[in-house]
């Protein structure tokens, strides 16, 4: 009785976070178009402004025809974009003519996935871990130096990290290389040459993103454990007779990690969106210098792909948030 | 049980000289000072005084709970006889909750939220006792039902019970390794007035039942009538007075025992308002010379200022006052020369 109840909560509230997404996507779908239609300056114009003496007034019209920017914003070339926005359709690039903007997108993708996905996993299994160390041992030696490395880190841009990195241990040292995602040279190598470049590419790169990462989640961290060991649980469990590993691994982890869980999984929906200031640095190949080229050229087509992407894994990632927390903590199921 | 004073049986319990102290900002603050007292098995006695007079730390110092800022800086605690390790937390491993348990103040806060409360409950079962998972599940389905809680609410998660079934969660987890002492830490504070009531009688039945020693710490001195034979009243730090529950109500000898009393809500005197007790209680940082209680004592005499009086044994209990016993007439006169 009492777990059909729950069982019954538990997939109502599941329905109800899902529908909330859709329905958060479906305004990021709404804002994206009108955000994009309000800056000023013509892409027909923009684009052909190199040629403009010779180009007739004319052939801009005709290509804004082309483009069906002649048609009224609403409601035509909202429910334009919607409908086949929604079919998986995200439009042409303007710059790079005839180029579909999903493809653009799908071509950067996997790069800017290595880039942050490993950066990623490394801070959160590094960050993550540190901090509630340091938070159960806090005031120790050990908190002092990791909190205090942690929020030197956190406080520092990404991009910063990157210059500093690129200087000492490419310019200077000449370890690792220092922009691009691989050597033309490996291109065509055997696999574990090719892989071994490929790793090599990515290092610098995914240390800068992953050290500032590292501060986040231990300072995150480092502050729910703090606040658990004070908690009035943690009294009843040294009361009841448990080691002190005991009380950290049954009563003090899955509090801590609740906070931080919630932290992590938002964070997990940049993977996609890259990192735009370190991808610049690094010139790597992903969504983030993608987005660079398309604020350039004013290709409206192709930052409302990455605009509607980044809402995309935002919304995803805010669901997966809302579901990981419910299995956690059972005072949200 | 009238008069544990006399029983002739070794105690369960005995406290003597015992002393905390608190460190703030690289100064240690002398918090308990001097508490000794004894208690015999299956006894209740409640421990009496206003909020942050030291009756938690007395407890938590007793149970080998104190925080990492607290030191016990002297006197020690024994349990059937022998010296129990409260200063280090390996050592009073072996004796949590099987001899002394502890049923803290907000159950809220004290039940982990993330699991259910079966398994809190089962835990030290299986923890301090070496029982099964299916064992240690068991006993706590029967300490549930014992505190009143059907089986099954066992699935519940600690935010799913209202503030009395909570309460009554922790005494069932409290009772788990058959201990022959309960610490009940204010457990009916947070709880509505019904509540209260049947919370305190199920600890009262329970007492019996199970033959267990409850220390009842309380700043209420109006609960302590119905469930307890003795009362300790504490004041700033030290015991001031200690005697049988009847004593002490009928014939109460510190002044402070006795405003406690007088500012007791009497409903045969209508809504008559209650006097508080003028004046505020000493700080840790500014204790006083002498009796910590004679900035508010209305019987108060120079010897006061010189001296702490110490905890003395007079009539059927101690107290620890200069009126006590009264002093000859040349002594008086010295005293207040
Ligand atoms: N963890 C602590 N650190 C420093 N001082 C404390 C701590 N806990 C309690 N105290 C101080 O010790 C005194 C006694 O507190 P406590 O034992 O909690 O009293 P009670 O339980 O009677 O209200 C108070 O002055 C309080 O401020
Ligand atoms: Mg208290």
């Amino acid at each position: 009785m009492a777990g059909s109840l729950q069982g019954g909560r538990t997939s109502r509230r599941i329905g109800h976070v899902t529908f909330r997404a859709i329905l958060t996507l479906f305004m990021v779908a709404i804002l994206n178009f009108l955000l994009f239609r309000v800056i000023p300056g013509d892409p027909a114009d923009m684009l052909l402004a190199g040629a403009r003496n010779s180009v007739s007034a004319e052939q801009i019209e005709s290509q804004r025809k082309s483009w069906g920017l002649d048609r009224p914003l609403i409601p035509d070339q909202l429910l334009n974009y919607l409908s086949t926005t929604f079919q998986g359709d995200l439009g042409y690039s303007f710059k790079f003519s005839g180029r579909r903007v999903a493809d653009l997108i799908l071509e950067r993708l996997p790069a800017t996935i290595a880039l942050v996905g490993v950066a990623q996993v490394i801070a959160i299994l590094c960050g993550v871990m540190l901090g509630i160390y340091a938070g159960w041992r806090r005031g120790g030696a050990i908190d002092h130096v990791v909190s205090g490395t942690s929020l030197a880190l956190y406080s520092t841009p990404p991009f910063w990290l990157g210059m500093v990195l690129v200087l000492v241990f490419s310019t200077a040292l000449g370890w690792l290389p220092g922009y691009g995602s691989y050597s033309p040279s490996a291109a065509t190598a055997d696999l574990p040459d090719w892989l071994g470049d490929r790793a090599r590419h990515l290092v610098l790169p995914v240390l800068a993103i992953a050290l500032g990462l590292i501060g986040q989640y231990v300072v995150v961290a480092r502050a729910a454990m703090s606040d658990v060991v004070t908690e009035d649980y943690m009294v009843t469990a040294r009361a009841k007779g448990l080691t002190s590993g005991q009380m950290l691994m049954r009563h003090a982890f899955r509090n801590a990690l609740l906070p931080v869980v919630t932290l992590v999984t938002l964070n997990l929906g940049y993977i996609v969106s890259g990192a735009i200031t370190v991808e610049s640095v690094f010139a790597w190949p992903g969504i983030g210098s993608l987005t660079v080229e398309a604020v350039n050229g004013r290709d409206y087509p192709v930052l409302q792909g990455v605009f509607l992407l980044l809402g995309l894994s935002i919304v995803v990632a805010n669901l997966v948030t809302d579901l990981a927390y419910g299995i956690l903590d059972p005072r949200v199921r | 049980m009238k008069n544990p004073c006399q029983q002739a049986k070794a105690p369960i319990l005995a406290v003597e000289g015992l002393a905390v102290d608190y460190r703030l900002r690289g100064s240690s603050l002398p918090t308990i000072r001097d508490v000794s007292f004894e208690i015999q098995a299956g006894e209740a006695v409640a421990l009496v005084g206003e909020s942050g007079s030291g009756k938690t730390t007395t407890a938590m110092a007793i149970a080998g709970l104190l925080p990492p800022n607290a030191a016990v800086s002297g006197g020690e605690v024994r349990y059937r006889g022998d010296r129990l390790p409260i200063d280090d937390d390996a050592a009073m491993r072996p004796h949590r909750w099987s001899e002394i348990s502890v049923v803290f103040q907000g159950a809220m806060n004290a039940l982990n939220p993330v699991h259910r409360i079966i398994k809190q409950i089962a835990e030290p079962c299986q923890l301090q006792l070496g029982m099964s998972r299916d064992e240690a599940i068991a006993r706590a389905r029967e300490l549930l039902e014992l505190v009143g809680i059907s089986a099954e609410r066992g699935r519940a998660y600690p935010h799913e019970l209202s503030g009395g079934m909570r309460q009554r969660v922790m005494i069932a987890m409290a009772l788990a390794c058959s201990p022959s002492i309960v610490i009940g830490d204010e457990p009916t504070t947070a709880l509505d007035v019904i509540t209260q009531a049947q919370i305190l009688k199920l600890l009262t039945a329970l007492r019996s039942q199970l033959n267990l020693a409850l220390i009842l710490i309380t700043h209420d001195l109006s609960v302590v009538a119905e469930c307890c034979d003795r009362v300790m009243i504490m004041y700033a730090g030290r015991l001031v007075e200690d005697g049988s529950v009847a004593d002490i109500f009928a014939n109460p000898k510190h002044p402070y025992t006795k405003l406690l009393i007088e500012s007791i809500p009497n409903p045969e005197h209508g809504k008559r308002m209650v006097r508080p007790i003028p004046g505020d209680p000493p700080t840790l940082q500014h204790r006083p010379s002498g009796c910590a209680f004679r900035s508010r004592c209305p019987s108060a005499m120079p010897v006061c200022a010189t001296e702490v009086p110490n905890l003395k044994r007079w009539e059927q209990g101690r107290v620890a006052c200069y009126l006590h016993p009264p002093m000859k007439h040349e002594e008086k006169a010295l005293a207040n020369a």
